[in-house]
């Protein structure tokens, strides 16, 4: 290659690689600028803690595309959690430990239905995961009539649900370690550690994306690709009821419309964790980087009293943005 | 048939440059693709250009077909200067190009019948209502000029990847053009296929068009061409006249002298490795028998569609065999998924290594290091963790015993030439010590020179193993086996050792296997 050719491909790369990181700083800089209340402990961490749960749901998906699927219900998944943690705490009155418990479970358990339509059905995984997204926007309101869920709850058997949420299922979404780093945030930044290790460190992870890339050379390499495939969608269902608990815990009640925007955050943030560090694939640092930076957007946007309606309209052209960046570079390098 | 008439040849010397490419210089960065290459092509005849792979054959004909221009250079066509600026201006001027990439083949949805006058249904010449009945009408005709046997009325979805490739031979066909450019054209075709294709060819060249052909198949060439251009490092390094001396033209190519099968070193031959009992391809198939030693290297040759890929894929245990039994080294050898097999020692480099073995850019370890590393990472790294260390070993001797060209064992899989990729893939089954290898096509779009290179290192490396080469080129499979077995029909019908057969007979198997036309694979 030339040097011509490799200083310009150099510099295509350095773009995508950092564009993500010098457009943040910029917005902080602007922000600070603007709002001297920005760059202010607090305030970061309530940046942070507002993207915990759609940066959970995105490492979720993360993993699903890695394998070449897409989980689209990965926010209606966390909705219902949140609904479902409610309901039986309040009606079932369950204890906290065990609320999780069940929760995690429903989960595994959405996730394998997934698999089961997109593995052994044969729905593509759009279409599967659109239609579980449907089905579980219409289940989280059945038990509860259509109610929100909080104590004295008036169920459509005429009863009402009496139990209370208690402290220990509460701290989960509104303690703060050192009285400054919200749990949320820990939790996330381990299941981020995690998922980070195994999908970029581990042979595990090689097979995941192994199969995103060519499912047929990785089955004739010997790779279990059903399973795998299976597995992924178990992961996004069980991080994504992960992210409804702390929804949950951190509203104190079960919202029916706590959920609307998880989907479209948790989304964009793993679609432009693509452009992040120019990798060019659906990676848990990238997502995370990619939340972040919706997060600040969202953030400084309020701050700057811009109006709550203007919100997905700048994260809808952030998101074009950051795809154009990735694919067109993608396809400038072939 | 045969070129090398006289007729031929009178034709040939007689024939006028129609094209006439001169100083043709491509530069891509510091690389000079091509250094003021020079050459004629005549109407009614058939230049052969050979060359390894990265001699610049491709960027010709890039040029030549208006895919990019040249940097210097001029391109003559019927006395008057061109500089055709895409495909279609090319084809405007007479040059009409058929590629071997299957993507760019057709619309898969399409029938057969559309998809031969696709390209006046997109020309909308005809009007916004073709009538099916007109449709139909006109491809029949297109399909009766190149001899296309086949129902027209069906998706071409529906039709094996080589009845593909000849719906668009017969597409390119139909408009008459003066000239034709065929990049590697018989590289999925059945024997009776490439005689279809060569058929058509003669057919061209009779009404005088000129053809540029290009073909690692040292058989297409001394069946079809009238002359001979070598391309080697961009330049143009020999032009042969009738009677062509393939030997030399070859030797040109790559450099140095060809390796002959004949200097295959004798093996010792061991216990019986792999033994197939009363074998079953499918339900409605005669069973076979089949026993290869430890030590041997079977060469398994038959068209396109004769059952060598499922005999492959059922000792792999992709899919049970619908009769019969196997054993490894004396055990019962009944495998239900490939990763089983892989663990039992069985291994299979499957044919088409961009389906079948090569992951894309997309994939994060796509590396010659992690391509080799990926089916024994279970093995390799048991505790989950990958480190880098075994593999980066495991890819270095791969690319040392294969001659991989690289920069190291980080290069990417899409930046080396098809040649070296050919080579990771075999290489990759070289890094654990197999019972059995199979290789599917392995010298598939690899020039001779890489051959060599893979023929030399599966033979070191086949003395503790049984390995089974399946080929659908005959004297690939002379190059590479010490036993040869011809398949027909998903059964075997030859199978003698190397020393007691001759081109000759296992070409009368072949033509014998031409005369009737297997069924297309599932």
């Amino acid at each position: 290659m030339s040097t011509v050719q490799s200083t310009r491909a150099g510099i295509g790369e350095w773009i995508s690689r950092s564009a993500i990181f010098v457009l943040l700083a910029i917005m902080i800089v602007v922000f600070q600028v603007q709002e001297p209340a920005f760059l202010n402990v607090n305030n970061l961490f309530s940046i942070l803690q507002a993207v915990s749960i759609t940066a959970l749901l995105g490492v979720g998906i993360t993993v699903t595309l890695a394998v070449g699927g897409f989980d689209l219900s990965a926010g209606s998944v966390a909705a219902f959690a949140q609904m479902a943690a409610s309901y039986v705490l309040v009606v079932n009155q369950v204890t906290g430990t065990e609320a999780v418990i069940i929760v995690l479970l429903i989960g595994a358990a959405i996730g394998i239905v997934n698999a089961i339509l997109i593995v052994k059905v044969g729905v593509p995984d759009l279409l599967a995961t659109l239609g579980t997204l449907f089905l579980l926007v219409g289940l989280e309101l059945i038990p509860s009539g259509g109610h929100s869920i909080s104590t004295g709850v008036m169920l459509p058997d005429g009863s009402t649900g009496d139990g209370k949420f208690p402290a220990d299922f509460l701290a989960l979404g509104r303690w703060h370690l050192g009285g400054v780093v919200p749990l949320p945030v820990i939790i996330l930044a381990v299941i981020a550690l995690i998922v980070w290790f195994v999908m970029e460190r581990t042979r595990w992870g090689r097979v995941f994306y192994a199969i995103g890339g060519n499912e047929t050379a990785a089955r004739l390499a010997g790779a279990p690709t059903k399973k795998y495939r299976t597995m992924a969608y178990v992961i996004s269902g069980v991080i994504a009821s992960l992210g409804g608990i702390l929804l949950a815990a951190r509203i104190g009640r079960g919202d029916v419309s706590a959920g609307n925007s998880l989907l479209l955050d948790s989304v964009a943030a793993a679609l432009i964790g693509y452009a992040v560090l120019g990798v060019n694939h659906p990676n848990v640092f990238g997502t995370v980087v990619g939340a972040v930076f919706v997060g600040v957007l969202l953030n400084g946007l309020t701050m700057l009293n811009a109006p709550y309606y203007a919100q997905d309209f700048v994260k809808g052209a952030v998101l074009v943005a950051a795809l154009a960046v990735t694919f067109g570079l993608r396809r400038r390098r072939d | 048939m045969s070129p090398s008439t006289p007729a031929a040849a009178a034709r040939a010397s007689l024939a006028q440059s129609l094209v006439r490419l001169s100083g043709i210089t491509k530069r891509f960065g510091s690389t000079l693709a091509l250094d003021a290459v020079d050459l004629d092509l005549r109407a009614g005849e058939v230049i052969a250009l050979m060359g390894a792979n990265g001699a610049g054959k491709s960027t010709l004909v890039r040029i030549l077909s208006g895919v990019y221009p040249p940097d210097a250079g001029t391109i003559v066509i019927n006395g008057a200067t061109v500089a055709p600026t895409s495909p279609k201006a090319a084809k405007a001027l007479g040059v009409v190009t058929v590629h071997q990439a299957i993507a760019e083949v057709g619309v898969p949805t399409l029938t057969v019948a559309e998809n031969l006058v696709l390209d006046d249904l997109c020309a909308a010449k005809t009007g916004a209502l073709a009538s099916r009945k007109q449709i139909r009408a006109r491809a029949a005709t297109i399909a009766a000029g190149i001899g296309l046997d086949l129902d027209i009325n069906q998706t071409l979805d529906r039709l094996t990847i080589a009845e593909q490739q000849l719906v668009a031979i017969a597409r390119a066909v139909a408009s008459n053009p003066a000239v034709m450019i065929f990049d590697e054209p018989t590289a999925s075709l059945s024997k009776d296929e490439v005689d279809r294709l060569f058929a058509v060819i003669d057919r061209l060249r009779e009404r005088g068009a000129a053809i540029l052909y290009i073909s690692h198949r040292l058989a297409d060439l001394r069946r079809i061409a009238d002359r001979v251009a070598v391309l080697r490092d961009g330049k143009m390094v020999g032009a042969f006249e009738q009677p062509i001396d393939l030997t030399a033209a070859v030797q040109a190519m790559i450099g140095r002298g060809i390796g002959r099968a004949a200097q295959h070193t004798p093996i010792e031959r061991g216990a019986p490795q792999l033994v197939l009992s009363r074998i079953k391809l499918r339900e409605n198939t005669e069973p076979f028998d089949l026993t290869v030693r430890r030590g041997e290297v079977v060469a398994i040759t038959g068209a396109v569609g004769a059952g060598k890929s499922s005999l492959a894929e059922i000792i792999f245990g992709v899919r049970p065999p619908a009769g019969g039994t196997m054993t490894v080294a004396g055990r019962s050898w009944a495998p239900r998924a490939p990763g089983q097999s892989i663990k039992g020692g069985v291994f299979l480099a499957g044919e088409d290594r961009w389906r079948t073995s090569l992951f894309p850019a997309t994939v994060p370890f796509a590396s010659i290091a992690g391509t080799i590393s990926f089916p024994f990472l279970r093995g390799w790294y048991p505790a989950g963790p990958v480190g880098t260390a075994r593999e980066r070993e495991a890819a270095e001797h791969g690319i040392r015993a294969f001659g991989v060209k690289c920069r190291d064992h980080r290069d990417r899989l899409n930046a080396l030439s098809g040649g070296n990729q050919q080579k990771v893939v075999v290489a990759r089954w070289h890094a654990e010590p197999a019972q059995v290898l199979l290789l599917d096509e392995p010298f598939q779009g690899v020039d001779i020179g890489a051959r060599e290179d893979i023929v030399r290192a599966i033979r070191a490396g086949a003395a503790e193993r049984a390995t089974l080469v399946f080929v659908s080129d005959h004297e690939e499979a002379l190059e590479v086996g010490d036993r040869i077995v011809v398949m027909h029909d998903h059964k075997i019908i030859e199978d003698q050792d190397r020393e007691a057969i001759d081109l000759a007979q296992i070409l009368t198997a072949a033509a014998q296997i031409g005369t009737k036309r297997p069924e297309a694979e599932t």
